[in-house]
């Protein structure tokens, strides 16, 4: 018959017109007076006897709050993790590259906990502008040197300002992914709940080698 | 009395910078007032060349490029390729590998046809409502890749023989509770679109092609079993463990614009239960076989393998043939988006302009795996 299907079609329609919306505003949403005062941590009250202009930009809906939105923990995110004292320099990472944008240049006389004496990482840069964010170098890394970040709010204004040198990986805040590191999800870490990660010890999938099984490893080498 | 009034064709260039031509397509249609007697589709703005940067890369690292080929079925183009790959080397895949690869990859045709059909509709010119309706439970899924593998289009998730990690413990609840959500939805999808009066009269008996002619041109997918043939990768040629699961195949015989419609909306159905399916026949184990048996620079002995998937658009196979070194010497990909293509002149010739973008959209293509 004409025109049932349609009344079918408004009632769906309906339904879903009387649902609050599933739309999530970012980066940040406008909130009213009492969102605001939450926002300030204080009462609806004291925040009008306090801060009147505050209060008035609320109510002419012109304050908004940021908005996070929770990632999981494997989301490869915009920056690499790097770990210096796990590193040996075996430019692994830059030969699974399928771009080819990971550029390691090292001298001898370094230390890793890993291998003991090894080479010292003069340059470790990683072009983000050409990243693709698949991960192989992740999965690459024989020594869990190097992880996938979590961060993802990164743009830059500049290409060059995309290539992270070694110094910006150094002091970078270490928030690891866990993408191909099952020992962060065996220990439940969550980077976007339990915050930066700096102890490389506990990053790895393998136990540290004790002192003696270095020095043997050294002796063994020569 | 009645005036002549003299007519003359007139020939439009639709795209390739048109909103609704999917990507980047262009059509040369020539007009008689609104009716369309020529169309004379020109491909190829969206070229990379995906195809001859596989012969540069390792194996693994090709599963990238395929990611980009069809970027609303990332899941189900690493699964061809994987395939392919497999039966190259002779790996022998791990089982708990080949269940976690065909969840992802009915989840992702779920993803596939809700697009497909949402932009369906929004071609016949309802902008905006049962796109975001279907677009809403598409991001549904996307969540449950990224915790699968922290993507949501450009997965990467398969590796040869399987998986690269396990499903995490959080992804089996959320899934279940996605798998439950979704039948009402669907519902409300057909409620909405499949009984109304008003998509009728714009799709049945637009863009008829009959099962004869798709044969010939060997079109594959929904449009072919929208037609009424019974043709099905998953049931015809089972890969990975798809004759352990049962799953019917809907068909429809009209072989118009809303028959194709209609096989996509049942298809989410049948893939809900493949899912349901797949999480009971799980069992724990490895998800990729031992570094030693697959070492991550594969050196497939010299021949060639075409493995073939049913992709949410059709029949998706890589050819590729092996040299003995680390990367293909040829990697060829058929992809349905392009064949499905090839009878557009057929489809459109004695149709209005208006239904033009319907049929263009009714095929389901993406530029990405049209052009490659």
């Amino acid at each position: 018959m004409i025109g049932l299907g349609l009344l079918k079609a408004m009632k769906v329609t309906l339904k879903n017109a009387l649902k609050a919306p599933f739309t999530i505003q970012y980066p940040d949403r406008k909130v009213g007076i009492i969102g605001a005062a939450k926002n300030e941590g204080k009462s609806t009250v004291g925040l009008m006897a306090t801060q009147p202009v505050t209060a008035a930009k609320a109510a002419l809906s012109m304050y908004s709050v940021p908005v996070n939105i929770p990632q999981n923990r494997r989301f490869r995110g915009n920056e690499f993790t790097w770990y210096e004292d796990r590193c040996t320099g075996c430019a692994s990472c830059a030969k699974y590259c399928p771009l080819g944008i990971i550029e390691i240049v090292t001298s001898p006389g370094g230390f890793d906990v890993q291998e003991g004496e090894s080479y010292a990482i003069d340059k470790f840069d990683i072009d983000i502008g050409r990243c693709m964010f698949c991960g192989l170098c992740v999965e690459a890394c024989p020594y869990d040197a190097l992880h996938m970040g979590s961060q993802f709010e990164r743009s830059k204004y500049e290409r060059d300002a995309l290539v992270i040198p070694v110094d910006e990986l150094r002091q970078a805040l270490r928030q690891p992914s866990s993408w191909f590191r099952p020992q962060f999800e065996e220990r439940d870490y969550d980077p976007f709940r339990d915050g930066p990660e700096d102890d490389h010890y506990k990053t790895g999938r393998h136990e540290m080698p004790d002192q003696e099984t270095l020095d043997q490893r050294w002796v063994e080498d020569r | 009395m009645t005036t002549q009034v003299r007519t003359e064709p007139i020939t439009v260039n639709l795209g390739p910078q048109h909103p609704s031509t999917h990507g980047v397509f262009r059509m040369r249609v020539t007009f008689d007032g609104e009716e369309i007697i020529d169309v004379e589709p020109i491909f190829g703005y969206l070229h990379r060349g995906s195809e001859k940067l596989a012969e540069e890369r390792t194996y693994v690292q090709v599963v990238t490029l395929t990611d980009r080929m069809d970027y609303v079925g990332s899941m189900l183009n690493n699964q061809a390729y994987m395939l392919a790959v497999e039966k190259l080397a002779g790996v022998e895949p791990s089982p708990r590998g080949v269940w976690l690869r065909m969840i992802a990859s009915e989840l992702q045709r779920i993803a596939s046809h809700l697009v497909a059909v949402g932009f369906l509709i929004q071609d016949l010119g309802a902008w905006g409502t049962p796109l975001i309706y279907t677009m809403r439970e598409r991001e549904k899924i996307l969540d449950l890749f990224e915790m699968l593998c922290g993507a949501r289009i450009t997965n990467s998730y398969l590796r040869p023989g399987g998986v690269f990690m396990d499903a995490p413990e959080e992804f089996w609840p959320a899934m279940n509770a996605v798998l439950d959500e979704l039948p009402p939805r669907i519902d409300d999808l057909d409620d909405l679109l499949t009984d109304n009066d008003i998509i009728f009269s714009r799709t049945k008996g637009v863009s008829v092609l009959t099962p004869e002619q798709m044969l010939d041109a060997s079109i594959t997918g929904p449009m072919l079993r929208a037609a009424g043939v019974d043709w099905d990768l998953r049931h015809r040629d089972p890969y990975d463990y798809y004759d352990q699961v049962t799953f019917e195949r809907p068909l429809h015989t009209a072989g118009d614009n809303f028959a194709r419609y209609w096989v996509r909306v049942q298809e989410m159905r049948e893939s809900i239960k493949i899912v349901r399916q797949c999480e009971k026949l799980i069992e724990p184990g490895p998800v990729r076989p031992d570094h030693d048996d697959v070492p991550w620079l594969l050196r497939p002995p010299v021949g060639d393998a075409y493995a073939a998937i049913e992709h949410s658009k059709g029949e998706l196979g890589f050819y590729l043939v092996s040299d003995g070194s680390i990367s293909p010497y040829r990697c060829h990909v058929r992809a349905p988006s392009l064949i499905n293509l090839t009878l557009l002149r057929e489809m459109l010739v004695g149709e209005l302009l208006a239904d033009m973008f319907v049929s263009f959209g009714s095929v389901d293509i993406n530029m990405g795996e049209v052009d490659r």
